[in-house]
This record gives structure tokens, sequence and C-alpha cells, in this order.
């Protein structure tokens, strides 16, 4: 981070994951190695190639929100409502004592509300236009997170959606940085993707980059020599971003800094277009003012398709040297979230810089031929001072966000 | 169905549709209570009358449901068409 720049601590965490609702059953889990993947329960998938996910475990609407916003909104957007609200909570902030409009939301989404617009769709098929929903206007779109927290919470400062897949999630972020540090006061960001329905499923599938695997140990194993695709999941985080000093002034709580944020963007294969991701992770260690040497620990964006894990072996080793960082993929117990998931890497990133530990990646035994010390089966206890986050997209999306531990 | 469109119908769909807003109690005195008082806006009130229509038959003009300023006056209006339709 360059001496000039406004330095962004995050603040509060909201997290909703496959492998436990709210952070602390979320750690409890992660910190141990408990995964959440499953088959499928939110639909059948008779008939289709891929069977298994990550779902939300015991998630009642009805018990987080007021009944005015169920009938308007998609599954995910309830459960970012929720994460929004105890993201906001844990940050100790109350948004209705505030500014509004010094408070922004930045969100990422890959899809949308695609169980809410399925149901409307099919409803204007089967039953005719008058039965479809006149909050399908707005359910479905991927914008809609973004809007349904910032009018729940009067937050009408510089607000948005970044959509580049998977990267996407914390492109927000670098979003939300950015606007913090042209005066607002605090944002709400991350993003919270679940589309584990017929219509989303059908979208997933498309990539090819689906496990078909139906044994939940099997079927996710990113740089293992057996990987075969990845194990969709919904979920996500959302996350309070301040000014660092503002934050310390009204006695914030901050778990940590978001120093470095890079994205990049691969041209096309025939182009060679490869090496995107190495220069994200460059950019977004010399953004932070970091060495590679400073770097305790890596959350890989674990794609789990052999020619996505080779590159980002190689980009790391290309920066760290071979086995010359921890690497772990904590999502291997909740699958990929989309966007969702790098938010999330970034609320588990601070908990581990809180509690010491580098949780693991689970189920995959590393290709030792990819050079990565994998942090495997059993956390790994370090002292964790810096950390990076990678996440990709597909179609050539590469994002980096290099975070501190509070002093 | 009974023949005429009363309070209780417009709750029951109101409730279906669109929920009820926090610290808003529909089974209070609300008929001259403006919707935007109740905490519905106008998209709230386009589903309203989307399922007022499907349940009762009737068309509703478009601006109704933006002239019914409360429950009396949709109530009414409602009535009206369903009085219309029968006739």
């Amino acid at each position: 981070m360059s001496p000039a720049a406004t330095s962004v601590a995050i603040t509060g965490l909201g997290v909703a994951a496959p492998n436990g609702l709210g952070t602390e059953d979320y750690w409890a889990a992660t910190r141990v190695g408990k995964s959440g993947i499953g088959p499928v329960s939110r639909f059948r998938t008779d008939g289709y190639p891929a069977t298994l996910a990550g779902e939300v475990p015991g998630f009642e609407a009805a018990d987080h929100l007021p009944s005015r916003l169920l009938p308007q909104t998609d599954h995910m957007t309830r459960l970012a409502l929720a994460a929004a609200d105890w993201a906001l909570a844990d940050a100790d902030v109350d948004p209705s004592a505030r500014d509004g409009f010094d408070m922004g939301v930045i969100t990422a989404a890959s899809s949308g509300g695609f169980e809410f617009g399925q149901n409307e769709l099919r409803k204007l098929w089967s039953q005719g236009s008058q039965h479809v929903s006149a909050y399908q206007s707005f359910a479905w779109f991927y914008a809609v997170n973004s809007g349904q927290i910032s009018i729940r919470n009067n937050m009408k400062g510089p607000s948005g959606v970044l959509v580049a897949d998977g990267a996407g999630g914390l492109d927000a972020l670098a979003q939300a940085r950015r606007a913090i540090r042209k005066g607002t006061g605090l944002v709400l960001s991350g993003a919270v993707d679940a589309s584990i329905c017929p219509w989303g499923w059908a979208a997933m599938l498309t990539s090819g980059r689906l496990s078909t695997r139906d044994r939940p140990e099997r079927a996710f194993l990113p740089f293992d020599r057996d990987a075969s695709g990845h194990v969709p999941g919904e979920g996500g985080a959302l996350l309070v971003l301040e000014d660092t000093k503002a934050a310390r002034r009204r006695g914030a709580h901050v778990y940590g800094t978001l120093d470095g944020c890079a994205s990049t963007f691969d041209a096309a294969p025939s182009r060679d277009g490869t090496g995107g991701l190495e220069r994200a992770i460059r950019i977004a260690l010399a953004d932070a003012d970091a060495t590679p040497a400073v770097v305790d620990v890596v959350f890989a964006d674990a794609a789990a398709v052999p020619e996505l894990d080779r590159a980002e072996a190689d980009a790391l080793r290309a920066v760290f040297g071979e086995r010359g960082v921890p690497v772990t993929a904590p999502k291997t117990m909740t699958g990929r979230l989309y966007s969702g998931a790098a938010p999330l890497d970034v609320a588990t990133t601070l908990l581990a810089m809180a509690e010491g530990i580098i949780p693991p990646t689970v189920h995959s035994r590393p290709d030792p031929g990819y050079g990565l010390d994998l942090v495997t089966g059993e956390p790994r206890t370090a002292e964790v001072r810096c950390a990076l986050v990678l996440a990709r997209g597909h179609g050539g999306f590469n994002s980096a966000a290099v975070l501190r531990a509070a002093d | 169905m009974s023949a005429s469109f009363t309070l209780d119908d417009l709750k029951r769909i109101l409730l279906e549709g669109a929920g009820a807003a926090e610290g808003v109690d529909l089974d209070g005195d609300i008929l001259d209570t403006s919707f935007t008082d109740l905490g519905y806006e106008s998209l709230a009130l386009l589903e309203t009358g989307s399922r007022i229509e499907r349940e009762w038959a009737i068309t509703l003009d478009d601006s109704a449901l933006t002239d019914a300023a409360t429950p009396r006056g949709l109530i009414g209006i409602v009535n009206r068409h369903i009085t219309a339709a029968a006739a």
C-alpha cells in the first residue's frame, strides 16, 4: 500500500456457508476440515450428470427477515440480507444511526435469483402472465442483493454490483475500497450466490467444469491427479469495510486491512492468453507494498480442472518459488460458491489470522508435480500476518487481494 | 368467494402477495390509512391488484391502484368492478 493511500479495514463479517450458517458455525467447521458437500436436496437431480452440492444448512428465511421481504426475494437474496445484518451487527454498526449517504453497498453476483425466476417463468408458460409475480421485475436480477441490502439498511452511498464470475467477489471488495478512499465512510461488500435449482444447474453445467462424481469425498479435488471439476455450492460472505483510522476512532474491532487489490484479464488462448493470474498476484503485492516473502498463506482459487490447477500452480511457483508458501483451499469443504467464494475466503483469512491457524484443504492429495505446499488433512498452526486470496472467473478473469492482520 | 370484496379479502391478499411491514398491524383500524403508511409501495400494490384480478376474474384499470390511496378506496373500486361484471 502506498503511504498516501487510505488504509481500509474490515470490521464486520457475515457468513452463510454450506458447512456453517453464521461465522461461528462456519469457523468451527472450517478450522477442523468439516465439509458441507452432499447430495443436492433442493431439487431432484435424476437425469442430471452432476448430483452433489454445498447447500447452506438450517436457514429459515422467516426467522431472519420480515414477512414484507419474503414474497419479493429469491433464496440468494434472503441469505444475503441475513448475512448483511450479521456483518453490521458484528461491526457494531447501527445503520439507522448513521448518514445514509455515507454508507454504500457493493456486491458481486454470478447469476441472480434463478430459483425465483424459474418459478415465475413456469407460471408464465403454464398459467399465463396474470400469474407472474410483480416482483419478478427485480427479484431475479443480479443487482438485487445490493438493492435489497441498500433499501433495508438505508444505505444510499456509492453502490453497485460487479459481475466477473468468481473473480467478481474480489472485484467488489476492490471497488468498495475505492469508494472508501473517495470518502464514503462505510461500505458493505462481498457476495452471496445461490442458484441450486434446475435452471441454475442447467446454466452451471454448460461450463463443462462440474464434477459428475457422486461420492462427496472424491468429487472436488483441486491440485490432485484425480481432479475432475468442481462441486457447486451456495452462500458467501458480506463484510463491513471502513477507513481504518475512522474505525479505530469509533472503537471498532479491526479484523484486518485490505492492502492490495488487482484484477487482470486473459487474452484468448490463440493469442497466448496466459499469465494473467501471475500478473494479478504481482500487482496486488505491489499495491500492498508487500514482497512474496512476507506472505504467510495463499487461499487458492482451486478450480480442480487440471489445466486450471496447472496454471494456478505455475503462477504461485513463479512468484513464491517451489513450495515457497503454504497454500490452502477451504472451499473444498463448501464447493465453489461462484462470486461468494472469494469474500468467504477473505472472511476465512481474517479468522485464520485471529486464531493463528491455516484451515486445511480436504480430500485432495496434491500432485507433487505442482510444487505446492498444500495444507491438507489437518489445520496447520501458523502466525498469519499477511495473506493472499485468489479468485478466477470463467472466460479469463483473474483477481487477487492481499490482507494484513490488524496491528 | 363472497359476492363482495371485503377488508378481510384485501388483508389476506396483501399478506399473501406482499407480507406486512414491521410495526404495522393489519388487524387495526386501517381502512383510511394510506397504503404508503402501511408500508406498501407501488410494486406491492401492482402485485395485490394482479392477485385480486385473478381471484375475482375482473380487470382493473391501470390507474385504479394508483388512484386508490387507501384500503377503503381500493375496496370500493374492486366492488364496482365486481358489480359491473355481474350486471
